[in-house]
C-alpha cells in the first residue's frame, strides 16, 4: 500500500479481497441453489441485499417461511455493524457531494471498510471518493460473479468448504488487523492489543448466550467502549 | 416452495434495511461534527470489528454451553499470522490462509 488515491491504486489494493468475495459468494450461490431457490432469485439477493453473512440468514429464513418482518429485522441486526462503519467513514467524506456519500455508503462492505481504514495510515489520514468507490465496485462485481458461479456450477463441487476459500475473508481480516496494529499511530500498541484480547474474551463468552451473528455487533460496541476507557487509563 | 411475491417483498425489504444502515450515518453526519468522545469511540471500530470477525470464526457455537474450537480455522490462522508478520502483503496473507486451510482439510 502507498499514498496514491487513484482508481489504479485501488484496483491493485483490492486484489486480495477478490478471493474472499468469489469464495463466499460462490458458497452463497451453492447454498441458495441447494435450498431450491432459482438462479435469478439467488442473484437478486446478492444484487439487492448485498450483505455477506446476512444473505445466508435470508436464504435459511425464506425456506422456513418466516414472516417478512422478522427476516428484515434479523438482516438489519446482523448487518447493523454497517452503521458503525458508515459513521466512522463519514468524517473522511464530508467534502464530497451528497450523491457521492450515498454511493460510498450503498456499496460499503466489511472488507472495503477495513481496507480504507488501513489506507488512512499511508495517506496522511485522507480518503477520497475515486479510490474508495473503485474498491467498493470491485467488491460488488466479484461478489455477484461469485454468486453466479456458485448458483450455476455449484452442483459440480460436492464439498466446497474443502477448497479453503471460505477462509479467504478471515485471512484478510487477520492481515488487515495486523497491518492496522503496526501502522495506526493514533492508538498505542499496548492499548490495541488489550482491546483485541478483550474482544477474544467477549466473543467466547458471547457465543454461549447470543447467536453468532449478533455476537460480532455486541462485541464491537463493548470493545470500542472498553478501548476509550483504557486509552485514558494508559495516558 | 415459497411464493414469488413473498420472496420478492422479503428481498426488497432486506435490501432497504441494509441500504439505510449503510447510507444514513454518512448522510446525517455530512453536515455534523461528532463530539470528541464519539470519535474516540469510533476510532476503535476497525480493530474491534476485524478481531471479532476473526475470533468468531475460531469457535463453534453451542447455545447455552461453552463454544468448542474450530480447529481447522485455528490451525490455518497460525501460518496466516506468521505470513502477515513476515511479508505484510495482503495478497500473500490471503493465499497462505486459503492454502493452509485446504491442506488442513485434506490432512484431517
Amino acid at each position: 500500500m502507498n499514498n496514491s488515491l487513484t482508481p489504479k491504486a485501488a484496483l491493485r489494493e483490492a486484489l486480495p479481497t477478490i478471493f474472499g468475495y468469489i469464495g463466499i459468494g460462490a458458497a452463497f450461490g451453492i447454498i441458495g441453489q441447494s435450498s431450491g431457490l432459482s438462479v435469478f432469485i439467488i442473484l437478486l439477493i446478492s444484487i439487492i441485499v448485498y450483505a455477506g453473512a446476512a444473505q445466508f440468514v435470508v436464504a435459511t429464513m425464506l425456506l422456513t417461511h418466516s414472516p417478512i418482518l422478522s427476516i428484515i429485522l434479523s438482516v438489519f441486526l446482523v448487518n447493523s455493524r454497517l452503521i458503525l462503519m458508515s459513521a466512522t467513514l463519514a468524517p473522511y467524506f464530508k467534502k464530497e457531494s451528497l450523491i457521492k456519500n450515498i454511493l460510498i455508503g450503498t456499496f460499503l462492505t466489511d472488507e472495503s471498510f477495513a481496507l480504507g481504514m488501513n489506507k488512512l495510515n499511508y495517506t496522511n489520514n485522507r480518503l477520497n471518493f475515486r479510490w474508495f468507490h473503485t474498491v467498493n465496485i470491485v467488491a460488488y462485481v466479484t461478489w455477484i460473479m461469485g454468486t453466479l458461479l456458485g448458483a450455476t456450477l455449484g452442483s459440480l463441487i460436492t464439498n466446497p468448504e474443502k477448497l479453503g476459500f471460505n477462509f479467504a475473508i478471515t485471512a484478510m481480516f487477520i492481515g488487515l488487523l495486523y497491518l492496522q496494529i503496526i501502522s495506526d499511530r493514533s492508538i498505542k500498541i499496548n492499548v490495541q492489543l488489550i482491546v483485541i484480547l478483550f474482544t477474544l474474551v467477549i466473543v467466547y463468552l458471547g457465543l454461549i448466550f447470543i447467536p453468532a451473528n449478533l455476537v460480532i455487533l455486541l462485541t464491537t460496541i463493548l470493545a470500542c467502549y472498553f478501548g476509550t476507557v483504557i486509552k485514558h487509563a494508559f495516558n | 416452495m415459497p411464493s414469488t411475491n413473498y420472496i420478492l417483498y422479503t428481498i426488497i425489504g432486506c435490501g432497504l434495511a441494509t441500504w439505510l444502515s449503510r447510507i444514513l450515518p454518512l448522510v446525517i453526519l455530512k453536515n455534523m461534527t461528532l463530539s470528541k468522545k464519539v470519535i474516540e469511540f469510533l476510532n476503535f471500530v476497525p480493530i474491534a470489528i476485524m478481531s471479532s470477525l476473526w475470533f468468531e470464526s475460531l469457535f463453534i457455537q453451542h447455545i447455552g454451553q461453552l463454544p468448542s474450537i474450530e480447529w481447522p480455522n485455528l490451525l490455518a490462522s497460525i501460518p496466516t499470522v506468521i505470513t502477515a508478520i513476515l511479508t505484510k502483503s495482503l495478497l500473500l496473507i490471503v493465499l497462505v490462509g486459503v492454502l493452509s486451510l485446504s491442506l488442513i482439510n485434506i490432512l484431517i
